[in-house]
């Protein structure tokens, strides 16, 4: 029993190390793959998805309904700033990285003017349970199961929906899905605006377990910039095992030397992959397809 | 059409007198300038001063070299800890101090050739070259504010984690009669000095064939790898030699204030030599001193009514400068100035020529 107990809890440590980088890298994953843009305001796409979802869930609103409000309201954001902004870089990579982490600056310390430095949160729901002699937060360990089913339906988004199709054609080649008829900077606002989506629901998932500050998506970016660099431009094939093979170091190294070094060890790793690949870890699989 | 960063064309045959005397206009004002302020004035014109370092850096690696470093202050941090570390155990001499900041310097460039060394030869180009300095940046920042506790200490030092370090004694000059400490006036012409030289030598180095072997690099690394150029040697070279003009800004400043804190190099720091370089216009390192040090007045004025004002206008500054005037406000400027005047458009500039499929 104890020795169960002890492989319980580090597969739950994986897959709470699992959901975060997945769930952290999704939204900027989609947004780099599909438009070649670095979005460094990622981490305040966060934010407003956990602000929306703690003040929802305080008025008295259900919190998963809560939280897909905070979703939307990312993604309204991600729409505003895709067509006040990012519109006119396309054809500027290096700009459109400045304009965004101007954004940021900008969006972080108007909300520290705004919401003052921190906001009471919402507690975690669901409780814990024990399972031999540790316990657990259950609302962590369902979390790696709602990573996956994000994980499920983007692929089901990407390679199964007509908006897939489209958005695809038009990375694959923007002028000629263009003289096809479709209307790509539709498609490139879309895209946007589901990056910022997702940055909105990773933040109101994890609204629940920690305190709403105005830098709080700081603490995502370093871990959604690593997955997205190991797994390169390629969305779920690459995000996917980059995210697992990351947990796996980072769980290990965590579990024998402590936080630091688990960090430390993730940023060693992103060095040494773009050394031996710098294409990252989605190009594998395209070569076999 | 390509084109240097600044006055390629040899000065001494083209360029008639005046603008020449333009030119160094800003230096002699900037040495007359303590005859006319108080000591304490002066010792905040510094601190305008020691910033430009990590611009002019910036510059060189981003308008020059098209490397957008977000590091400048990992590097700015490094020596910065350096510095305290050496003079805490060293003590408060002249010979101390001066070896805090030339370790500090060498510690500064043997981390940017170590981390250049992996971004060149590893063969990461464009964007991926930001976020992977941002993202050692940011976990220097992690790592320094967790060292609070008594077992991180170099020496006689502490690094106090997120409260940084304090009571780093000044630069002194032996002198006849005791030495002399570098305060307000006095640390003010070294800093001037020190950034004449810099300036002058970036600038002889910008024009030199290395320079134009970085524009050529810039411009397309395929082609200059046809003609010979070594890549990643030349952009390896400019990016330790950008990094450590960083290290010396952050030495100077962990010198004027004499303290340190991790929050120097977080997110919101690092974005700050980015701003002054986007906003002056990184094709030229004198708008680039210039820019910075106007801004860096310009947010320390601001801050009085709350640091979040500063932020917030240098964040419109820099959405307002990659929208409408890329090539930087200064250029901007004079562009405008020159139209208004002569009613002729202004030469062509040389665009970046940055695909979204080079990524």
């Amino acid at each position: 029993m104890t020795a169960l107990s002890t492989l319980y809890s580090v597969i739950y440590q994986f897959g709470d190390n699992f959901a975060y980088l997945v769930l952290a890298a999704l939204g900027l994953a989609v947004i780099f793959g599909m438009m070649g843009v670095i979005n460094l305001a990622h981490g305040e796409f966060i934010m407003c998805g956990a602000y929306v979802t703690i003040i929802c869930a305080k008025r008295g609103i259900p919190l998963p309904i809560a939280m897909l409000l905070g979703a939307v309201a990312a993604a309204c954001a991600g729409v505003v700033i895709e067509r006040l902004v990012i519109r006119h870089l396309y054809d500027r990579l290096f700009d459109s990285v400045v304009a965004t982490w101007a954004i940021s600056l900008i969006v972080q310390q108007t909300m520290l003017l705004v919401a003052g430095p921190s906001m009471e949160g919402i507690s975690t729901p669901f409780g814990s349970f024990v399972f031999g002699e540790y316990s657990f937060s259950t609302y962590r360990a369902v979390l790696p199961i709602i990573a996956l089913c994000v994980l499920g339906a983007l692929y089901w988004l990407f390679f199964r929906s007509n908006y897939g199709v489209c958005a695809r054609a038009t990375i694959q080649n923007a002028n000629m899905a263009q003289c096809l008829g479709l209307r790509t900077d539709h498609l490139y606002t879309l895209t946007f605006a589901l990056g910022a989506g997702l940055a909105g629901l990773t933040g109101a998932l994890y609204a629940p377990t920690m305190t709403a500050v105005p830098t709080m998506g700081t603490n995502f970016i370093v871990q959604a910039f690593v997955s997205v660099v190991v797994g390169g431009a390629n969305v779920i094939a690459g995000t996917t095992p980059a995210a697992a093979i990351l947990a796996v170091i980072q769980t290990a190294l965590t579990a024998s030397y402590g936080q630091l070094i688990g960090q430390i060890g993730l940023l060693l790793t992103v060095i040494m992959v773009i050394r031996l690949m710098p294409q990252g870890l989605g190009n594998l699989f395209n070569r076999t397809r | 059409m390509i084109q240097p960063a600044s006055g390629a064309v040899s000065p001494t045959l083209r360029q008639p007198v005046l603008p020449r005397l333009l030119r160094l206009a800003p230096w002699v004002l900037a040495f007359c300038l303590p005859l006319v302020v108080d000591a304490n004035a002066s010792g905040n014109f510094a601190y305008y001063l020691v910033w430009a370092f990590a611009a002019v850096g910036l510059a060189a690696m981003w308008g020059q070299g098209g490397i957008l470093s977000f590091g400048q202050t990992a590097f700015f941090g490094l020596s910065g800890y350096t510095y305290g570390i050496v003079t805490l155990n060293l003590g408060d001499g002249w010979l101390s101090s001066w070896s805090g900041l030339i370790i500090g310097l060498v510690v500064s460039a043997g981390g940017a050739a170590l981390l250049g060394y992996m971004i060149f030869y590893g063969k990461i180009k464009g964007v991926f070259i930001g976020i992977v300095t941002l993202s050692v940046t940011l976990v220097l920042e992690t790592f320094m504010a967790q060292t609070a506790g008594p077992q991180w200490v170099i020496g006689e030092a502490r690094l106090n984690g997120y409260n940084g370090m304090t009571g780093m004694p000044p630069l002194t000059l032996p002198w006849f009669g005791g030495p002399v400490t570098l305060e307000n006036t006095s640390f003010y012409y070294l800093v001037l000095v020190l950034l004449a030289v810099v300036y002058a030598f970036t600038r002889r180095l910008l024009d030199s064939p290395f320079g134009l072997a970085l524009v050529a690099i810039r411009e397309n690394p395929q082609r200059a790898e046809m003609l010979g150029i070594d890549i990643r040697r030349h952009q390896l070279l400019i990016f330790v030699l950008g990094c450590t003009l960083g290290g010396l800004s952050g030495a100077l400043y962990t010198i004027w204030g004499s303290y340190i804190t991790p929050s120097a190099m977080g997110l919101t720091s690092a974005a700050m030599p980015v701003i002054w370089v986007a906003t002056a216009g990184r094709k030229s390192i004198g708008a680039a001193i210039i820019g910075t040090a106007v801004l860096v007045w310009l947010s320390q004025w601001l801050a009085i009514y709350g640091s979040e004002y500063a932020l917030i206008l240098m964040g419109a500054v820099l959405l307002f400068v990659v929208l409408a005037a890329p090539e930087g406000l200064l250029p901007f400027v004079s562009d405008r100035a020159r139209w208004v005047f002569t009613r002729r458009p202004s030469k062509s500039r040389s665009f970046e020529t940055q695909k979204r499929s080079e990524s």
